[in-house]
């Protein structure tokens, strides 16, 4: 009886919790069909005007441009890096590990303002770069490519050596067995990591307002147009379509997270 | 470690230098280089718009003076006189992520448990509907708070049009109480993932002994679960206290004059207030902080968590 009870208890509060999480999100798409500027109740009347509007904003759809081809580039980048560093990280005899991995690490734990001013200080009064989507895509670089190793790391962590080995006895060269098996194994991490960093650069906002130019991405446009009041439909129905893709997105590497798991 | 016959600079663990090598690079010129960057110019002085290169304490003077002018920020003036302007702002914010990520960890750890230990099937369906919410923007999760507790908002409009309140209530927005209740939604996944993973960690055979051993379930959950679980609950911890401190776009949109926080101060200094090296001393006693309470905190429970890893051995 009594475990009747906890588990309802319990239940009830996962229920309420999801419903704090999911309430003000939900509000953009509920917003974004509603027919009145104004984000207030009650609801006026259904309309696709805001994303009609949306698709017709030339500034919106050139941050969008700019986001998609930083975060690409981003996570391709990063992935990289990442897959060269897990291959470190996990091999058997490594002095120093413990260092390396705090130094690899570190950007998680600097508050992101300071990694944004500290790369705005050298690129601006020592190196004297101008700033540009190249500033913002380094900065992005330095703070998903931890994210892009601990991914990598705990795929190839659980990972037979000896197929690596039996590769390079059987005569493939260390390039090959790179491609042949290395890659094929970490595949579902090498695509959770991608995952994982496009969606960090295409949302992240600070290191991109401290080091970006002229060229908005799409949180910096997002951020400017929170001040006008009437662009504000049209910012909700962006919003919705950014919540659309990220659930696929997120299902996707999930998904792929869980093969993984379920393969050992 | 220490297997026989290799030695640091052995060609063994030279490759893996080598694998290591362009990560290492990265970390070193973007954030090890620019935070000594940092503490140069902090030492450096603006003069309107020159850059002095002369080594001086000043900033630091200017942080830990009693300011003796109301100061002005975002054009409003700012209510704190006779204090350490910049300390009193750090404390501030200090104090709002302290709150934070105690409601944070607070709140997830039940849904983590009950994630780990009540979820039998679908876990996977569970885990997502917790994810999602946070990759969604974060710029928009916060404007939602600024929509749902504004003047015209949602919570105000509905109660109107039920017919509970006449006019607006006010209170609900630009107070430090919006900024903490922003930033405990805004971090929640980062909480509640951690410690799933430490719980999800837990030997369940230890918790089968515990009961065989006469244990109730309030104590094995205090003797067994929550001391194995701590891992988990200081990474939580930290991941959330961390940014949270140094956050600012939170304050810029729900906090308000009162709910300002160091991060604004920053982000103004290098911006509108052009006084470079005054930011970048600010920050690096905001990050000096940051670490000290960091250390003390990882100190504080290190016993916890050397006997759940003598429980687990």
């Amino acid at each position: 009886m009594s475990r009747l009870f906890r588990f309802d208890a319990l239940f009830l509060y996962a229920v309420l919790y999801l419903l704090f999480l999911y309430a003000p999100v939900l509000l953009l798409p509920l917003f974004s069909f509603n027919d009145s500027i104004y984000i207030a109740f009650p609801l006026k009347g259904f309309t696709f005007e805001w994303y009609r509007q949306m698709a017709e904003n030339g500034p919106l759809i050139q941050a969008l441009q700019n986001s998609l081809k930083l975060a690409v580039t981003v996570s391709i980048i990063c992935t990289a890096l990442g897959l060269l560093a897990a291959k470190g990280l996990t091999r058997p005899y490594l002095p120093g590990k413990r260092l390396i991995t705090g130094l690899l690490l570190l950007p998680l734990v600097v508050p992101v303002l300071i990694l944004g001013i500290g790369l705005l200080v050298i690129a601006r009064q020592i190196f004297e770069i101008p700033l540009s989507l190249f500033t913002v895509g380094a900065g992005h670089v330095l703070l998903c490519l931890p994210f892009a190793t601990l991914v990598l790391t705990s795929r190839l962590e659980g990972f037979d050596r000896s197929l690596e080995e039996a590769s390079l006895d059987l005569g493939e060269s260390a390039w090959r067995t790179f491609w042949r098996v290395t890659v094929p194994l970490a595949l579902p991490g090498i695509v959770a990591s991608l995952l994982l960093c496009f969606t960090i650069s295409f949302d992240e906002f600070v290191l991109a307002f401290f080091l970006a130019g002229n060229e908005a991405t799409l949180p910096m446009f997002i951020f400017s147009q929170l001040r006008f009041p009437n662009k504000l439909p049209g910012v909700l129905a962006l919003g919705s379509l950014i919540l659309l893709f990220s659930f696929v997105a997120v299902a996707l590497s999930e998904w792929l997270r869980r093969q993984d798991v379920q393969a050992k | 470690m220490g297997a026989p016959g290799t030695s640091p600079l052995g060609p063994e663990s030279l490759r893996g230098y080598l694998l290591l090598a362009p990560a290492l690079v990265v970390a070193f010129a973007m954030l090890v280089v620019p935070l000594l960057a940092l503490i140069v110019l902090s030492f450096w002085s603006q003069d309107y718009f020159t850059l002095v290169k002369e080594f001086t304490f000043k900033n630091y003077a200017a942080i830990f003076a009693l300011a003796d002018k109301p100061i002005d920020f975002l054009a409003n003036p700012f209510g704190i006189f006779e204090k350490p302007i910049y300390l009193t702002l750090l404390w501030r914010s200090i104090k709002m992520s302290l709150v934070a990520t105690l409601i944070v960890v607070l709140l997830a750890y039940p849904m983590a448990y009950f994630l780990v230990f009540r979820v039998k099937r679908h876990k996977l369906v569970w885990l997502i509907l917790i994810t999602v919410p946070f990759w969604t923007s974060y710029l928009l999760r916060v404007f939602a708070w600024k929509v749902i507790l504004g003047f015209n908002g949602v919570i105000n409009s509905g109660l109107i049009s039920l017919g509970l309140i006449d006019k607006p209530l006010e209170f609900l927005l630009y107070n430090p109480i919006a900024v903490t209740g922003t930033l405990a939604h805004s971090w929640a996944a980062f909480a509640i993932l951690p410690i799933y993973v430490s719980l999800e960690k837990i030997d369940r055979s230890l918790l089968e002994a515990a009961t065989d051993l006469g244990d109730g379930r309030l104590r094995r959950f205090l003797r067994v679960t929550l001391p194995l679980s701590m891992p988990g609950v200081i990474a939580a911890t930290l991941l959330v206290f961390i940014p949270t401190v140094g956050d600012y776009i939170t304050p810029t949109l729900v906090g308000g004059t009162e709910g300002v926080m160091i991060g604004n101060i920053i982000q103004s200094l290098f911006g509108k207030a052009n006084n470079a090296p005054l930011g970048a001393a600010v920050s690096i006693i905001a990050m000096l902080a940051i670490t000290l309470l960091v250390c003390l905190f990882l100190k504080l429970v290190g016993p916890g968590r050397s006997s759940a890893k003598g429980a687990r051995a």
